[in-house]
């Protein structure tokens, strides 16, 4: 009791956060799983914005990655496969207030979830979506996804995935209300962060495609990007994320791209070799569902009353010499 | 039992001695006359209901005008019950059978339930949307039939045959058909009469009926208020012209007593009563995907409720309608979605999440008949079980059935308030039936009791656990984001009292033992419903949902008749009260009655071994361990007072 009375006298005193605030469990994920580095980045967005963790909410949906909210300090909603759009849009619709977060994998969002997925771009509704692309099915062990490459072998593929995989991003492009799409690597965290970081900014359906390695049934999918900074392309603009002397020592294939350029973001987002890392497309303009849908006067009781007996008002019959005169007159 | 006006020997020979002047009619239409000609101000018949019904194609205005007969014989004091017929496609090629499309109105002396058994009138505006109706036994023997004659001199030869042959046949069987120059009368007054007829039959039926013109007056200029003037001038013009034309010259002329109600009363079909639940709930986040029947629902709030701060949400399928509520549940009050049959089915996991999480949760389920796509515009009860042990898994929810269109409206009061005392999913069913008949009921006043209190913000205190399930009663305080120290991750796996994700034997068997016991806690709290005739007797009917007033009604008939049979009729369908039992074992024998499927035990095959009976026999059964009975119709058609009082009788007979 004393410790967490000077911890709130602490934090009221200096505002502060700290990274362990964040935190909940030890994550159960494989080692060297890409869905580690991405929870790093993201707690350390948390404390980096001083998210107040009870204003903070995680929704999930099912598989490796949609464990993401237990291993929060916040609020998380770790429902159904392929639903968290919907749940999140429900919370964000009456509590504008909440940071709301979707964490989903590609099985997730882009197999079962994708009727929701594609709504949830047209409602731009103000939420982050971290959408970790494994390129397989992890939690229910190696099946092949819409991101599996063709070819791929899996339990459910044993002679190689039959199509071509869906690109999430060019996805994400072509529903006419999009307001941000980028696309980071699990193995590059300062990009990743300041990328999550990017779309947290952003009022909008922020979505986030994370290349997210899974050591246990793809360990060397992404090795050539890994391995290969030449591979990779880095995307960064003076309205968009700055790329560190440090970073470009290492990652030399740079280009300035202007997130507002949908049409070259198109371009950008067909080409998976070299693998795009940055913003793709913003739009700051888009209108959020929450806003279009706001109610002109907020609800109280009396309203309520009042309104009720109006409309009883249009369906009334009144008594012959009621107070309210003859029949018909309220029409 | 009322003096209703016989098969009367004159107007059939009437009726076919027009046909023999037909050639004449060909060029200049003239109405046919009783002979003498039915002088203005002829003695009304006094009767103590009649059963009525307009019909048209779809488009030419006969529920409009149902609608209007309804609410001017209402407003005169007369009890009603409106029943629509509703065409079974959008666009239906005019003339059709299956384009028919119209409004049933039982007028009645007093308030009536139900919407009875056949028609004793019908207007129609062809021949084939009359013969739909014939078809599908809906008149009464003697049926008086007002049928608009335009047909017989249609230039197309084939129309012309046709209507001849659906009169002739109709004139020879037990009706009274009546030939109206309707079209020809109303080109008097419009140049397109396909918009007005309508009129001109109301105004005919105030006549008929002897119903106030000066109400009827003021009920066309409500209808068409958001219109221009001269569209309610057009409109009255024609109401008057159909009065006129019915005082001079038919000689069917009616009265039905009423009594004006003391308290004001508020007409509206199953659907605007359950949206105005939802106002008067406190609820403001109704979340949907349009389906047939229960759409209208949605179509009402989207128009009203944002005057409370309330939204419709029109999601992309129902199973994020149903996400989509769950989470504006979870994150502040309850919220509700709206579907029928195909969409409940959608919603089953989802319903289930909210269950295993504790999320309070309105589902409504305006049943139509199913499997599948079934009868979309028709009525059954084929969802109780579904409603019930829908789910995979243990999925204890509340399960109420609204027994009337007032009933709509309290039961979805009543379920917010069970969702949120309860943190559990409340399902309630409604029908095909009550979603689009009319019947008066006391105007509510209205009560802040009734609403859900705002979200609580508060701060929870240090260490408590957002699933500490009461060791008696299951319930457990439910956390919601923002309340500081309350924060946990929800989920649908199972789950310890920290909401941690748990495989553990013995906490899945806490977890699901606390959430069934809170069906037990909320069981102690109902109140035996009352039987419906003596205490203890011969025969108990037992029913649930839209049959109430058809049961009671068949009751009410057999009694009279010196049966000893009563009826019980639940609202609460899981849990169920106590005290059901006993009344159970109070009578010789019990049936349920029900409009879902049940086999014929007479059927060739069918035993006691494979029956399948009705869906509250079923429940009924496996709980009070009683040989119960039931009788039950698929036809997508409101069960009649008649049909089941013929069934109990024949049960009782031991026949069945
Ligand atoms: C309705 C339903 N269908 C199937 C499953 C089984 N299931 C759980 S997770 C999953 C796929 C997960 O893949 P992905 O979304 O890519 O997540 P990952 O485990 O790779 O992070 C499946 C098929 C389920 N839980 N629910
Ligand atoms: S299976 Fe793959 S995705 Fe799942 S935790 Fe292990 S490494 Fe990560
Ligand atoms: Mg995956």
């Amino acid at each position: 009791m004393t410790t967490s009375a000077t911890r709130c006298l602490l934090r009221t005193l200096d505002e502060n956060y700290a990274l362990e605030d964040y935190q909940s469990g030890v994550p159960r994920w494989c080692i060297g799983c890409g869905d580690n580095a991405i929870l790093a980045a993201v707690q350390r967005l948390c404390r980096d914005e001083q998210l107040p963790p009870e204003k903070t909410v995680f929704v999930s949906g099912i598989g490796c990655s949609s464990r993401f909210p237990h291993y929060m300090h916040t609020y998380g909603f770790h429902g159904l496969h392929g639903r968290a759009f919907p749940v999140a849009e429900g919370i964000k619709l009456k509590r504008p207030d909440l940071h709301v977060f979707v964490v989903t994998g590609d099985g997730d969002c882009c197999s079962i979830g994708t009727a929701h997925w594609i709504h949830a771009i047209r409602y731009n509704m103000n939420m982050t979506v971290l959408m970790h692309d494994n390129g397989i099915y992890g939690l229910t062990k190696n099946q092949a996804s819409p991101t599996s490459p063709q070819g791929l072998k899996s339990n459910t593929t044993p002679r190689g995935a039959h199509l071509e995989p869906i690109n999430p991003v060019s996805v994400n492009l072509g529903i006419r209300n999009v307001s941000f799409v980028a696309q980071a690597v699990d193995w590059i965290p300062e990009l990743l962060h300041d990328i999550i970081a990017a779309a947290y900014h952003h009022k909008g359906f922020s979505f986030v495609r994370v290349v997210q390695r899974c050591p246990e049934y793809l360990p060397d999918r992404y090795d050539p990007w890994v391995k290969n900074p030449d591979r990779m392309l880095l995307l960064s603009h003076a309205d968009g994320i700055q790329i560190s002397p440090e970073l470009s020592r290492v990652y030399r294939h740079q280009e300035k791209h202007d997130p507002a350029d949908r049409n070259r973001a198109r371009e950008i987002a067909s080409v998976s070799d070299p693998m795009p890392v940055g913003v793709l497309y913003r739009n700051r303009n888009m209108p959020c569902y929450e806003d279009l849908r706001e109610p002109d006067k907020p609800y109280t009781p009396s309203m309520v009353g009042a309104a009720l007996n109006r409309e009883f008002d249009k369906f009334t019959i009144w008594p012959e010499n009621g107070e309210d005169g003859g029949a018909g007159k309220r029409g | 039992m009322n003096a209703r006006p016989r098969e009367n020997k004159s107007s059939r020979p009437e009726a076919k001695q027009s046909q023999a002047g037909k050639a004449a009619q060909n060029r200049a239409p003239t109405p046919r006359r009783k002979d003498p000609p039915s002088p203005k101000g002829k003695p009304a018949v006094i009767l103590d209901e009649h059963i009525v019904e307009i019909v048209s194609d779809s488009g030419e205005g006969a529920q409009r005008c149902g609608q209007a007969f309804g609410s001017i014989a209402a407003r005169m004091g007369n009890g009603i019950w409106t029943v629509e017929i509703i065409p079974a496609e959008i666009q239906p090629p005019a003339r059709s059978m299956a384009g028919t499309s119209g409004n049933r109105v039982r007028v009645s002396s007093h308030r009536v339930t139900n919407g009875g058994d056949e028609a004793n009138l019908v207007v129609a505006f062809n021949e084939q949307v009359l013969l739909s109706r014939v078809r599908v036994n809906e008149l009464k023997r003697g049926c008086i039939i007002l049928l608009e004659e335009k047909w017989r001199s249609d230039p197309d030869p084939d129309i012309a045959a046709s209507y001849v042959q659906v009169f002739d046949e109709l004139s020879a069987g037990d009706f009274s058909v009546y030939e109206i120059p309707m079209e020809f009368e109303c080109l008097k007054y419009v140049a397109d009469p396909r918009r007005g007829k309508n009129m001109f039959v109301l105004g005919m039926l105030c006549s008929i009926y002897s119903l106030d013109l000066e109400a009827a007056r003021q009920q066309v200029s409500f209808i068409f208020a958001k219109k221009k003037d001269k569209i309610v001038q057009d409109n009255i013009k024609l109401l008057e012209a159909g009065h006129e034309w019915a005082e001079g010259n038919l000689d069917i002329k009616f009265r039905i007593p009423s009594t004006k109600a003391q308290e004001p009363q508020i007409v509206v079909n199953g659907n605007i009563s359950l949206g105005l639940g939802v106002l008067a709930s406190g609820m403001e986040v109704c979340a949907m995907y349009p389906i047939t029947p229960a759409t209208s629902v949605s179509h009402y709030l989207s128009d009203v409720f944002r005057n409370v701060g309330g939204m419709v949400h029109q999601a992309e399928d129902e199973i994020a309608a149903c996400a989509f509520a769950i989470g504006a549940s979870y994150a502040g009050k309850c919220a509700v979605t709206i579907t029928s049959g195909p969409g409940f089915a959608l919603k089953q996991e989802t319903i289930g999440l909210a269950v295993m999480a504790e999320i309070p949760l309105v589902v409504v389920n305006v049943q139509r008949g199913g499997p599948s796509t079934g009868l979309p515009t028709k009525v059954e009860q084929g969802d109780l079980l579904f409603a019930c042990f829908g789910g995979h898994g243990d999925t204890p929810k509340v399960v109420i059935a609204a027994a009337t269109i007032e009933d709509c409206f309290y039961s979805v009061i009543t379920a917010r308030k069970i969702a949120e005392t309860f943190n559990t999913v409340v399902v309630v069913l409604t029908d095909a039936s009550l979603a689009t008949a009319q019947q008066p009921f006391p105007r509510p006043r209205f009560s802040e009791e009734w609403l859900s209190p705002p979200a609580d913000q508060s701060a929870i205190p240090e260490g408590a656990k957002p699933y500490d399930w009461d060791d008696t009663t299951g319930l457990a305080r439910r956390f919601i984001p923002g309340q500081p120290n309350g924060m946990h991750c929800l989920t649908g796996l199972a789950h310890d009292r920290m909401s941690r994700v748990a495989y553990d034997p013995a906490i899945n068997q806490e977890g699901t033992r606390s959430r069934s016991l809170k069906l037990a806690s909320l069981q102690k709290t109902l109140k035996t419903p009352p039987v419906f005739g003596d205490e203890e007797g011969d025969m108990l009917v037992v029913g649930w949902g839209s049959t109430k007033g058809a049961i009671e009604e068949a009751i009410e008939r057999l009694r009279a008749e010196g049966l000893s049979v009563s009826s019980l009729h639940l609202r609460f369908l899981q849990p169920m009260a106590s005290g059901i039992g006993d009344v159970i074992s109070r009578f010789n024998k019990v049936m349920t009655v029900e409009n879902n499927w049940s086999d014929d035990i007479n059927d060739e095959i069918i035993d006691e071994e494979n029956r399948r009976y009705s869906e509250l026999a079923w429940l009924l059964r496996a709980r009070y361990l009683v040989d119960i009975d039931c009788w039950s119709e698929v036809k997508g058609q409101s069960l009649k007072p008649g049909a089941i009082a013929h069934a109990i009788r024949v049960r009782l007979e031991g026949k069945g």
